[in-house]
């Protein structure tokens, strides 16, 4: 915009961003993301006042539904599911803008429905002819839904208008995959208005990290191997499979969450000092990390995968994993899965991160363990520190969210004897209305079109560079080792990690 | 809650610490001081918005409660954490000669190195940063819009007395409307020539409204009276025609734009609560606020 606002000031720093005039077309209006994530965070942004004046929104899906059925499942979703109060007037407002469109995916009519739905959303909204398409739906559509909305005129927006789509994992299950997913994308609208979620990065956590490594002074002199010894990356979920049989087998947790969740993760904590905070300097120190990940040579030794047994989990007795429901007897695919990556830069040269991610282990938990090496010299002897081990710093992304540090300290009592403390930091905010969820933030951004926290093409397609080896390793070895429900994975996880002289925290 | 009677600052402090380790967690992960300065009557309803924003601010909060001056120095306190507290809280009661040297009781008992904010939830001192407890403070929050007479008088004196850190909630207010008004511009980036607030007959955030669109857009800002509640409307004219933003109920308000249809936005009267959690997530100057005070200094001046 060339007129400067005399409203706004970079002074002003009160003013929230709210987007500009715009709404959303929503693909997959019955699946658990729509329903869990996308319509509450979209009635809680509403309720926050960010949405613009005559925000709507459309639902596209197979159903013979009018308006207000459709309007009907978003209000079940948002009283069930939203973060902050259901407030009547806000409801009302929200769901004036609320559309159904009946048919499939290679319905030529129903995409003339939703041109001409859209359409009358400018006039009677005023929406400005800016549109962002939800794929809320198995990738395999992709293809289909983009080359219709192209076909009807859906995506080609008009002089000062935008059109945007947002896609979710998985981003294809392999490098070839993915490169064809993005060529789909890419074929109909250009790689800015292509917004990948991951909702990791939505969290305030991570966007701590950022704020922690660059901010301060005291973390960065040690940030690299003269101090670090290594890295351990953890996401750990007590639940099963659940009723997601059909997703995940054939996927596996390694393309589930390594490739994506935990492979940004490992970005963020390795990546260089980006020259400011916007998309294009945080992707391309992202990608360098990414680019320069390496991992060893024998990855018989250096990975590990499971499979959950039938077992006692937090006190519940629960089935094993080819006992669930639509998972073949003979599957392989694996429920746990570690693996040993090195960033061949100057900086962590010789520190491996161990990036670890399972079902059914013993709680939830997401976090990065920067663990230190030993002090090079102890002036005590070695009875009195037999309790201390390496120092650490945990960043907790989730639950309680915050950081840990890990350090030695004298037992009071004892002449001197020294043992592992810990010191923790959890600020508040996660239960405030004003705090927002990640989705919100992230569907926000989207309308805004602010992209630093969504990882581009370049990036998914280096992190599958990292990950098919192993998982082209793996499929040639037979069945993963099986672990009890409820435990921290399989014994060949702890001698991966054995091997190298090391051990996995308990999180 | 420990009551303490006949005190002083080291053993309240003392009871922090006990509190802490009777809690099982003698660790602090509190990020300020919030100091709260009430009367008796107000001090209960003000201890509970602290509780409410100490959430997303884990916080040390400091009620005082300043009583009558005369007779001999007292000071009793209740001290506690926990129980729905995101930090650690003491109820000060000040009576006697004490009264005088507040800022001597609550010194002492300020967070190491961490940041201090004050609030006057009703009355204010008319110059908040001379006030010795005020001095303590690098953010001096007060509400003009809860005195309990003479509410324009009281924010006109709050902006005369402007000094950096100073806020007030009535400004605080404002944010969503502000937002709403700029968020209107930029769709229509037009030339405004003309602006009204209309408001209850008393309202120092509609005074602070027009000053700020006064200030930003340099035009002339009439302000009308309504029977509010709050702000009901705010008119910008352009040659295309008004830009409005009408809110009769104090819940949901109706936006008029030039050549687009109207539509109603959701835009409620928000809590005390919610606005000092504003207040605390900025703890540096607000320049945007300072030129606002300013700006209501003058317009008031050439009256």
């Amino acid at each position: 915009m060339t007129n400067t606002n005399p409203l706004r000031d970079p002074q002003d720093r009160r003013l929230p961003r709210i987007a500009g005039p715009c709404g959303m077309v929503l693909f997959g209006v019955t699946g658990d993301l729509s329903r869990k994530k996308v319509m509450p965070a979209i009635y809680d942004l509403a309720n926050r006042g960010l949405l613009p004046p005559g925000f709507s929104l459309v639902g596209f899906a197979r159903r013979d539904w009018a308006d207000q059925d459709f309007a009907q499942i978003v209000h079940d979703a948002v009283k069930e599911h939203a973060r902050t109060p259901f407030r009547e007037e806000v409801w009302n407002q929200l769901s004036e803008g609320f559309r159904f469109v009946s048919g499939d995916f290679d319905d030529d009519d129903a995409f003339d429905q939703l041109r001409r739905t859209v359409e009358e959303l400018d006039q009677k909204r005023g929406t400005g002819g800016n549109m962002a398409f939800y794929l809320a739906i198995p990738p395999a559509f992709f293809g289909n839904v983009v080359g219709q909305l192209k076909e009807h005129g859906l995506a080609d927006p008009g002089a000062d208008q935008w059109r945007r789509v947002v896609v979710e994992k998985p981003f294809g299950h392999d490098l070839e995959s993915a490169r064809e997913l993005n060529a789909t994308l890419a074929g109909v609208f250009p790689s800015g208005s292509v917004f990948r979620i991951d909702h990791y990065l939505g969290k305030e956590t991570v966007q701590n990290i950022l704020a922690m490594r660059f901010a301060n002074n005291m973390f960065e002199p040690i940030w690299n191997s003269n101090y670090v010894d290594h890295v351990q990356i953890t996401m750990a979920e007590d639940i099963g499979i659940g009723g997601r049989a059909g997703y995940y087998d054939g996927i596996g947790a390694a393309r589930d969450v390594i490739q994506n969740h935990l492979l940004q993760l490992m970005a963020l904590v390795a990546m260089e000092e980006p020259i400011a905070f916007d998309a294009e300097s945080l992707r391309l120190e992202k990608q360098k990390v990414l680019a320069s990940a390496q991992l060893p040579a024998r990855l018989d030794l250096t990975t590990a995968r499971g499979q959950y047994v039938a077992g006692w989990a937090g006190g519940e007795k629960v089935g094993g994993f080819l006992e669930e429901e639509g998972i073949e007897k003979s599957s392989t695919t694996e429920t746990f899965a570690a693996i040993t990556v090195n960033v061949e830069t100057r900086r962590w040269a010789g520190v491996p991160f161990y990036l670890r991610t399972g079902k059914r282990l013993g709680r939830r938990v997401t976090e990065v363990a920067v663990v230190f090496k030993r002090a090079p010299h102890l002036p005590f002897t070695q009875t009195a520190t037999e309790d201390l081990t390496q120092n650490a710093l945990v960043i907790r992304v989730q639950p309680d969210e915050g950081m840990t540090m890990r350090f030695g300290a004298k037992v009071p009592g004892t002449a001197m004897e020294i043992r592992d403390v810990n010191m923790d930091f959890a600020y508040g905010g996660s239960f405030t209305e004003a705090s927002a969820e990640a989705y919100e933030r992230l569907i926000l951004d989207v309308l805004l079109g602010d992209p630093p926290l969504f990882p581009r093409h370049e990036e998914v397609e280096l992190s599958w560079k990292i990950l098919d080896p192993v998982i082209e390793h793996w499929s040639k070895k037979g069945k993963p080792d099986s672990y009890d429900s409820g435990t921290w994975g399989p014994e060949s996880a702890d001698k991966m990690l054995a091997r190298d002289g090391r051990t996995w925290r308990r999180p | 809650m420990i009551e303490l009677t006949d005190t002083n600052s080291s053993s309240i402090a003392a009871e922090f610490v006990r509190s802490r380790t009777r809690a099982g967690s003698p660790a602090m992960g509190m990020v300020m001081t919030l100091v709260i300065v009430a009367p008796e009557e107000d001090a209960a309803e003000a201890m509970a918005a602290a509780k409410r924003a100490s959430r997303e601010h884990p916080s040390r909060v400091l009620g005082v409660i300043l009583g009558d001056a005369r007779g001999a120095a007292q000071v009793n306190a209740q001290v506690g954490s926990g129980d729905g507290w995101g930090g650690e809280t003491a109820l000060i009661r000040l009576k006697g000669e004490v009264v005088k040297h507040a800022e001597s009781v609550v010194l002492p008992l300020l967070l190491p190195d961490s940041p201090v904010a004050i609030w006057w939830p009703t009355s204010a001192p008319r110059d908040p940063a001379a006030d010795p407890l005020g001095a303590l403070a690098q953010r001096r929050i007060t509400d003009s819009a809860a005195v309990p007479r003479g509410k324009s008088t009281a924010m006109l004196t709050q902006c005369e007395t402007y000094a950096p850190g100073n806020t007030d909630l009535s400004w605080t207010r404002l944010t969503p409307w502000r937002a709403l008004l700029a968020a209107a511009l930029d769709q229509h980036p037009l030339k405004v020539t003309g602006a009204k607030v209309t408001a209850e007959r008393i309202s120092p955030s509609a005074d602070l409204l027009a000053a700020w669109l006064c200030d930003r857009l340099k035009i002339e800002v009439t302000r009308g009276s309504s029977e509010g509640p709050g702000i009901t409307e705010v008119t910008l004219d352009t040659k295309e025609g008004p830009i409005r933003i009408a809110r009769a109920d104090g819940r949901l308000a109706t936006f008029t734009s030039p050549n687009r249809p109207d539509r109603p936005v959701a835009l409620k009267r928000r809590e005390v609560p919610a606005l000092l959690a504003e207040e605390l997530r900025r703890l540096d100057e607000d320049d945007v606020y300072a030129e606002v005070a300013q700006r209501l200094v003058k317009l008031r001046g050439s009256k």
